[in-house]
């Protein structure tokens, strides 16, 4: 409790969020399961599934705003990850629907039935345990992230160079999981689940319990998060943000910061997938084209990098912002989330959060914007 | 013209033949007129027996008439009848149930029928096979080179000793070097069947490389049923030396097909060779100018619906006016005030490829659009039996290789390429030596774009306009630059071709999905080695 307390001593923006987010938790399941639906106060199973969705989105971009934000890294491909954790979720829920699938085979999801396939592919073992599937979640994509992360920091990529080749990294992953014989489904990817640990999907109950989990999660990926940024570790990255070179003539292996804090990342990214998958009932390749990565970097500019509940706010803004837009003006969308970039980048390069920080206490702006580049410093 | 009645009655119509004959020469009048070899073929179809009408069919071929051929083809395919009345010869064609006649001499058009009215030529299969070899060899004598062509390689499934002294013949006097060499092959597999030893090993001599497919299926033939050593060893050799040939064509083949592929990609990434590379902005936008020159094409076909062509030569100007103003609009209101600041350069220029994009599917459609391809565009050109390559790739291969050297000469020879690479190299000073750098900002942004339109006319004449057209070819051409190392358009070039010419020998083993996966992980694990590309080169970009 102490360090929970210090955690938060100066971070009047994440207790608002934390306690915002814990009253959610608390009263969202309440008005869903125990008010009556004739009551005002009654929050329909739909919206609970929507917001539950929103909260895997929070700690998606809370994930990117770790690497972006406090390090630097620009990744147009932390989709990649989030998928992976989220296909793990799915295999998991394909194996528990047995023999009640389509084709009713105890052991094949229908799509393999379907493509004649006679043996179970060898990765798609073990995954009939949860326990397994929940290891996987958070192993594979922290293994992606390792190799990945191993040769690009090693060899110094960096800036837009690293941006393009994360980009490159999620597309090629995109074609490859669109490809039937990879065996997650193709096109359409898992879907049509059943239950999880027991527990029928469609059940409200199921869903609370979902709903409970993303926001724990959520809080608890907050938590660790602000742990790492403050402790001497994140003075480090932000150094490394700041003046990589710097701080690698200091003595620091900033190769081993950047790739241990971008795996750490890429396993947050991967258990938001794996709640987001149960909550929404589908997951297919498209989880990891480029827009879906460039996405979470543009809710994250919303709502203001380098501070992590700024991220939070803009997931769950610009979400709301889509699924409204999207469903009242279908051809809007894309007009006002590019719109969205450009006026950001432009005009609010601390987003939302920064507005709120600079109307609050005018002057005193505790984090730096990203640094300029010695160009910019010369001319 | 004449019509010679065909008798009905047992008696009469075995006679039926000789009588016309007789009556014929009977008849003076007619007798100049009815005495040749074709008149005396008509004669003779009319006869039951099949040995009669195979006479006809043979003076029929060696009356140089023209009608002769047409009667002939129609007997084949089992369209000759006789009127059943007045007996004359007519064309039939079927109609429902009635048929359309039209008199077999004359041309005229003599109405419709029932079937019962008619009786048709019947033939057999050797007269079949008969008329088949007499129709080629009608053809080998047409004056159209092409027919005559044709008619060999017809030829080339039945060929007996007997046609090949006709083809000897033939070849003696023929003038088409094309028709000449087939001819020279049909010999040469006649010359394969024949039973002295010495001319089949001739034979393999001449055959040597040829890449007709029936020469391929006759040795096979031959080195199975072979029993002459020498003879066998030889063709051997000589298959091995046509699948020799093969190999290097279907090589020059994928060579080809690798090049125009990689020539795209050069046209998608060379604007952004010099966006990129020379001035360091990172324009995600860059996929949606390409977009833009492709709707450019699109929009100008519609104004120009008939001349197509026209259409298509005017769009290359006009893509390359309206992707340049579109992209000096984007650097004048969003990229200038992000100069030193990639990062957010890239988001903000990926929000302008959004818009972009709905803004195309609003005006248009979100629905592909297909863009014409002119008459000159289409075809191929045939290099040998296994090896063809189609015109429309070869002229985008060229259009590259223009907008390349016309790019470079603008980098290295005009004045405004002068400063864009002195602001590249050392900005502060340029401006010192009075370049408007701004000015010169704004200009290279426009020229990048203005070929990323370009390459959109290009893309037009490939695949589908629609307004995803870009999106699929932001990263690739992200990936060629990269590769060939940044601010280098040597780099770009070689990048793209070798980037384009690998992913299409790799096709064959991997399908064209893995493929591409193969030459990302490539490209991915290449940067680590060498970070700077290919060809590395300073610039703004690696400050």
């Amino acid at each position: 409790m102490n360090r929970l307390t210090s955690l938060l001593a100066n971070d009047t923006g994440g207790s608002i969020f934390l306690f915002l987010l814990l009253l959610a938790a608390i009263l969202v399941p309440v008005c869903n399961l125990v008010v009556a639906p004739a009551s005002s106060l009654h929050v329909s199973t739909y919206t609970m599934a929507l917001v539950g969705k929103y909260l895997c989105y929070a700690l998606l971009a809370i994930s990117v705003d770790l690497v972006w934000g406090y390090l630097g890294i620009l990744t147009l491909g932390h989709g990649a990850f989030f998928a992976l954790g989220g296909y793990a979720m799915g295999m998991y829920l394909m194996r528990q629907i047995g023999a009640r699938g389509v084709y009713g085979n105890p052991v094949l999801p229908d799509f393999m039935v379907f493509l004649n396939w006679q043996h179970l592919p060898w990765f798609w073992h073990g995954f009939q345990w949860f326990w397994f599937a929940a290891l996987m979640v958070v192993l594979v994509p922290a293994l992606l992230a390792l190799v990945f992360g191993w040769f690009t920091f090693r060899s110094r990529v960096s800036g837009v160079y690293l941006s393009i080749m994360t980009q490159a990294l999620t597309y090629a992953l995109m074609l490859a999981f669109f490809r039937n014989e990879m065996g997650f489904g193709g096109n359409n990817g898992l879907t049509d689940f059943k239950d999880l640990l027991g527990f029928s999907l469609q059940a409200d109950t199921t869903r609370a319990g979902l709903f409970v989990a993303s926001a724990l999660a959520l809080a608890g990926g907050y938590l660790a998060c602000r742990a790492l940024t403050t402790a001497r570790l994140g003075r480090v990255c932000r150094a490394i943000r700041d003046q990589e070179d710097r701080v690698r003539f200091l003595g620091y292996r900033v190769e081993n910061v950047k790739l241990w804090v971008f795996t750490f990342s890429a396993m947050l990214a991967g258990i938001a997938g794996a709640l987001y998958v149960p909550q929404v009932g589908i997951i297919n390749p498209t989880e990891f084209s480029p827009l879906a990565s460039i996405e979470i970097v543009i809710w994250v500019a919303v709502g203001g990098r380098s501070t992590l509940y700024g991220a939070v706010v803009g997931a769950l803004v610009v979400n709301y912002a889509k699924s409204f837009l999207t469903a009242a003006m279908p051809d809007a969308w894309l007009f006002c989330l590019g719109g969205l970039f450009v006026l950001v980048t432009l005009f609010l390069p601390d987003g939302v959060a920064g507005l709120l920080r600079r109307s609050g206490r005018t002057g005193n702006r505790p984090a730096d914007p990203l640094p300029a580049t010695p160009e910019e410093e010369a001319s | 013209m004449t019509v010679i009645p065909a008798p009905r009655g047992p008696v009469l119509r075995l006679l039926a033949a000789p009588l016309a004959l007789l009556c014929l020469l009977l008849l003076p009048g007619w007798a100049t007129a009815t005495d040749t070899p074709f008149a005396r073929g008509i004669a003779l179809l009319a006869a039951k027996d099949f040995q009669s009408k195979g006479r006809a069919i043979d003076l029929l071929a060696e009356s140089n008439d023209p009608r002769a051929r047409p009667i002939l083809t129609a007997l084949l395919a089992g369209r000759l009848f006789h009127v059943r009345k007045t007996g004359a010869l007519v064309l039939a064609e079927k109609e429902g149930r009635t048929y359309r006649i039209s008199d077999a001499l004359s041309g005229a058009v003599a109405g419709t029928v029932k079937k019962r009215a008619l009786r048709k030529v019947t033939i057999n299969n050797r007269l079949r096979s008969r008329l088949k070899g007499v129709l080629a060899r009608m053809d080998l004598s047409d004056p159209d080179a092409s027919v005559r062509l044709a008619a060999v390689n017809a030829m080339l499934a039945t060929l007996d000793p007997g046609s090949i002294d006709l083809l000897e013949q033939l070849r003696a006097r023929e003038r088409d070097s094309r028709v000449r060499d087939a001819l020279a092959t049909a010999i040469a597999i006649g010359g394969l069947r024949s039973t002295d030893r010495r001319t089949r090993l001739a034979a393999l001599a001449a055959l040597h490389g040829n890449l007709h497919p029936a020469v391929r299926n006759e040795l096979t033939r031959l080195i199975r049923d072979e029993k002459d050593q020498e003879v066998r060893g030889m063709a051997r050799a000589t298959l091995a030396s046509i699948e020799t040939r093969i190999a290097w064509s279907s090589l020059a083949e994928t060579l080809f097909f690798g090049l125009s592929a990689g020539s795209v990609l050069v046209l998608a990434a060379i604007g952004l060779a010099i966006t990129f590379g020379v001035i360091g902005v990172i324009n995600m936008a860059h996929g949606e100018l390409i977009m833009l020159g492709a709707y450019t094409t699109y929009v100008l076909q519609q104004l120009l619906p008939h001349s197509i062509g026209l259409a298509l030569l005017l769009s290359v100007p006009a893509a390359f006016v309206v992707s340049g103003a579109v992209g000096i609009v984007i650097e004048k209101t969003v990229i200038r005030f992000l100069y030193g600041r990639p990062l957010e350069t890239l988001l903000a220029t990926f929000g302008i490829s959004l818009v972009l994009q709905q803004a195309v599917r609003t005006i248009f459609s979100p629905l592909n659009r297909s863009v014409a391809t002119p008459a000159w565009m289409s075809g191929m050109i045939q290099v040998n039996p296994v090896l063809s390559l189609t015109v429309n790739r070869l002229t985008i291969i060229a259009f590259t290789a223009l907008v390349f050297a016309g790019l470079y000469w603008t980098m290295k020879k005009s004045a405004m390429g002068l400063q864009v690479r002195a602001v590249a190299q050392n900005r502060a000073m340029a401006r010192a030596m009075g370049v408007r750098a701004a000015r010169v900002d704004a200009l290279t942004f426009g020229l990048g774009s203005g070929i990323a339109g370009m390459a959109g006319v290009a893309l037009s004449q490939l695949t589908n306009v629609g307004p995803n057209l870009g999106q699929s070819y932001i990263i690739d051409s992200f990936m060629v630059v990269v590769f060939g190392g940044v601010g280098n358009l040597w780099g770009t070039l070689l990048g793209g071709l070798s980037l384009g010419v690998a992913n299409k020998f790799m096709e064959p083993w991997t399908g064209a999905v893995l493929a591409k996966i193969l030459i990302l992980v490539f490209i991915i694990l290449f940067i680590q080695k060498r970070p700077s590309g290919l060809f590395p080169q300073g610039g703004r970009a690696e400050v």
